[in-house]
C-alpha cells in the first residue's frame, strides 16, 4: 500500500500543498497558545474532557499505586520492623507533645474567649493521596485522588505534615491538581516568625525553593529565621510552618535585600497531604486583629475599630 | 476488512500507550532520561504508514497531550506537528537509511522538538531548564532501534499492514 504511493512523496520532495498546511497548523497552535495563556482556556477544555482524562490518569498512576504496594510486600521483614518501631516512636513523641498542647490550646481557647475573638486551633482537614503522574518537568504541580465529588475547591490549602505544599488550583470529578508553593507564578503571605516582619514568597525561578525578593534593607532577616504563613489574603490561615531562610543577599538592584528559603514541606516525598477544609475567612483580607481589651459588652461602642491592614497579593497569578 | 479494522486499532492503542507512557512518572533521579514517547510512535508510524499519518492527526495527538498534560494548549501541538512534517518530508529517505543512521535523525529530530520546546517556554516567560534537560532525545535516540524493531515485528506477525 505504501509502495503505490511513491509518486506522492518523491525522493526530494518540496510540494507547497504540505508547507501551506505546516504553516496552518504552527499558526492554530500559536493562536491556541496565546490564547490560552491569556484566558485560561486550558482548564475549562480539562473541565470539559474530565471524563475522559480522569481514567487516563488513574491508568497512569497504576504503575507507581502497583510499586508501592509491592514494596511494601515484598520488602523485607527487618525493614518494615524497623519502619514500625520508628513510626511508634513517632507516633509515642506526637502524643506527648499533643497531651502537652491540649492544655495549652485549652488554656489559648480560654484567653481568647476572654479576648472575645472567635478563631480557634481545630483543623478541618482531609486526608488525600497523591496520585503519581508526571504533568511534565518542571510544572511543580501535584494530582491528587479526592476531587469536587469530595468537596474539593480551588482555592484550598494543601499542607503535609511538616509545612505548607500549596493550594489546589483546579477541581475535576474526582482529582484536583495543586499548584505547588514552589511554582515560579505562585506567591504566598509570609511572616518572619523571629521578628514578625511580614512579606511574601514566591516560588523560585530555578526550581525547589521559595524566594523572599523584596526585604527592606534595614529589616532583620537572618538565614535559619522560620517563616509562617501570615494569614494575609485569606487563602492561607496564618500559623502554618512555610519554610526556613537558607541565605540572604542583596538584590542586584541594591534595593532590597533577597532571602532564599527552604520550604519546610516535604515537597518531592510527600505521599499523604492534608488539604484544609477550614475557609473561616472569604478571600480578601481576614477581620483586623482586635487590640487588647475587655470583652467587647464592656468595651465603649466605637474601641473595636482597628487599623486595617493592607491587603497582601496571595495565591495564584497566572 | 478485519485486518483493516485490527490495524486501526492497533495503530490507535500504540498512541494511546505512547501518552500513557508520557504520563507515568519515573523515579526522582531517572526522570530526566524519559523520552518523549508520542513523538517516537508518531515518527515510527509517519516511516512506516504514511497515510494514516497527517499533520492533522499530530495536531490531534498533540492536542490530546497537552490536555492531559495540563500545560499550555497547543504547545505539544506545534512540537509534534513540526516533527511529524519533517519525518513526512524526509521519509523516503529515512526509510531506507540502516539503522544506526536512522537513530542519528531521530536524535537530531528530537533535538529539534526540544528547540522549539525551549522556545515556546521562553517565550511563554520560563527559565532556562537545567542541563539534564538535553538528555531526554539521547535516550529517545538509543531506544529508536528497539522501538522500531519491535513495533515492525509486531505488525509482521500479526500481518497487519
Amino acid at each position: 500500500m505504501a509502495h503505490a504511493r511513491d509518486e506522492s512523496s518523491p525522493l526530494f520532495a518540496g510540494n507547497a500543498a504540505g508547507t501551506l498546511r505546516l504553516i496552518f497548523y504552527l499558526a492554530l497552535a500559536v493562536v491556541l497558545m496565546v490564547l490560552d495563556q491569556r484566558n485560561g482556556w486550558m482548564w475549562r477544555a480539562r473541565d470539559a474532557a474530565a471524563a475522559v482524562v480522569e481514567p487516563v490518569y488513574r491508568l497512569a498512576g497504576l504503575p507507581v499505586a502497583g510499586m508501592r504496594t509491592l514494596s511494601v510486600a515484598f520488602g523485607d521483614r527487618q525493614h518494615l520492623t524497623e519502619q514500625n518501631q520508628r513510626l511508634r516512636e513517632d507516633l509515642l513523641l506526637a502524643n506527648a507533645k499533643l497531651n502537652r498542647m491540649a492544655a495549652v490550646a485549652q488554656q489559648n481557647q480560654h484567653l481568647k474567649e476572654l479576648l472575645d475573638t472567635r478563631h480557634s486551633l481545630e483543623l478541618n482537614v482531609q486526608l488525600a493521596r497523591v496520585i503519581g503522574v508526571d504533568l511534565g518537568a518542571y510544572s511543580h504541580r501535584l494530582m491528587l485522588n479526592v476531587g469536587a465529588r469530595d468537596g474539593v475547591k480551588p482555592g484550598q490549602p494543601v499542607i503535609d505534615a511538616h509545612g505548607v505544599m500549596g493550594q489546589v488550583i483546579e477541581s475535576l470529578p474526582t482529582t484536583s491538581v495543586v499548584m505547588l508553593v514552589t511554582d515560579p507564578a505562585h506567591a504566598i503571605p509570609v511572616v518572619v516568625e523571629r521578628t514578625g516582619l511580614r512579606t511574601v514568597a514566591y516560588g523560585s525561578r530555578g526550581g525547589d525553593q521559595l524566594v523572599l525578593p523584596t526585604i527592606p534593607l534595614a529589616a532583620d532577616v537572618q538565614p535559619g529565621d522560620q517563616l509562617l504563613t501570615s494569614g494575609l489574603g485569606g487563602r492561607f490561615p496564618p500559623g502554618f510552618p512555610v519554610g526556613r531562610v537558607t541565605e540572604v543577599a542583596p538584590a542586584a538592584t541594591g534595593m532590597f535585600l533577597v532571602a532564599q528559603v527552604q520550604p519546610a514541606a516535604d515537597i518531592g516525598r510527600s505521599e499523604d497531604v492534608l488539604l484544609l477544609h477550614d475557609q473561616a475567612e472569604p478571600d480578601g483580607p481576614p477581620a483586623p486583629a482586635k487590640p487588647m481589651g475587655p470583652p467587647s459588652e464592656l468595651a465603649p461602642a466605637n474601641a473595636a475599630d482597628a487599623p486595617a491592614t493592607p491587603p497582601a497579593p496571595a495565591g495564584v497569578s497566572r | 476488512m478485519n485486518r483493516l479494522s485490527l490495524m486501526r486499532w492497533w495503530f490507535t492503542a500504540t498512541l494511546v500507550v505512547a501518552l500513557l507512557l508520557m504520563l507515568v512518572p519515573l523515579p526522582g533521579p531517572l526522570a530526566p532520561f524519559k523520552p518523549y514517547w508520542p513523538a517516537l510512535v508518531l515518527l515510527y508510524w509517519s516511516l512506516e504508514s504514511e497515510d494514516r499519518v497527517t499533520l492533522g492527526l499530530a495536531f490531534a495527538v498533540g492536542l490530546g497531550a497537552d490536555v492531559v498534560n495540563g500545560v499550555v494548549l497547543g504547545e505539544q501541538a506545534l512540537r509534534l506537528c513540526a516533527l511529524v512534517f519533517i519525518a513526512l518530508r524526509f521519509r523516503s529517505r529515512l526509510r531506507f537509511f540502516p539503522m544506526w543512521q536512522q537513530s542519528l535523525a531521530v536524535l537530531v529530530l528530537l533535538l529539534n522538538d526540544r528547540v522549539l520546546l525551549l522556545l515556546v517556554r521562553l517565550l511563554g516567560g520560563a527559565s532556562l531548564p537545567p542541563a539534564s534537560w538535553w538528555i531526554a532525545p539521547f535516550v529517545g535516540a538509543a531506544l529508536w532501534p528497539f522501538l522500531f524493531l519491535l513495533l515492525d515485528d509486531l505488525r509482521a506477525r500479526w500481518r497487519i499492514q
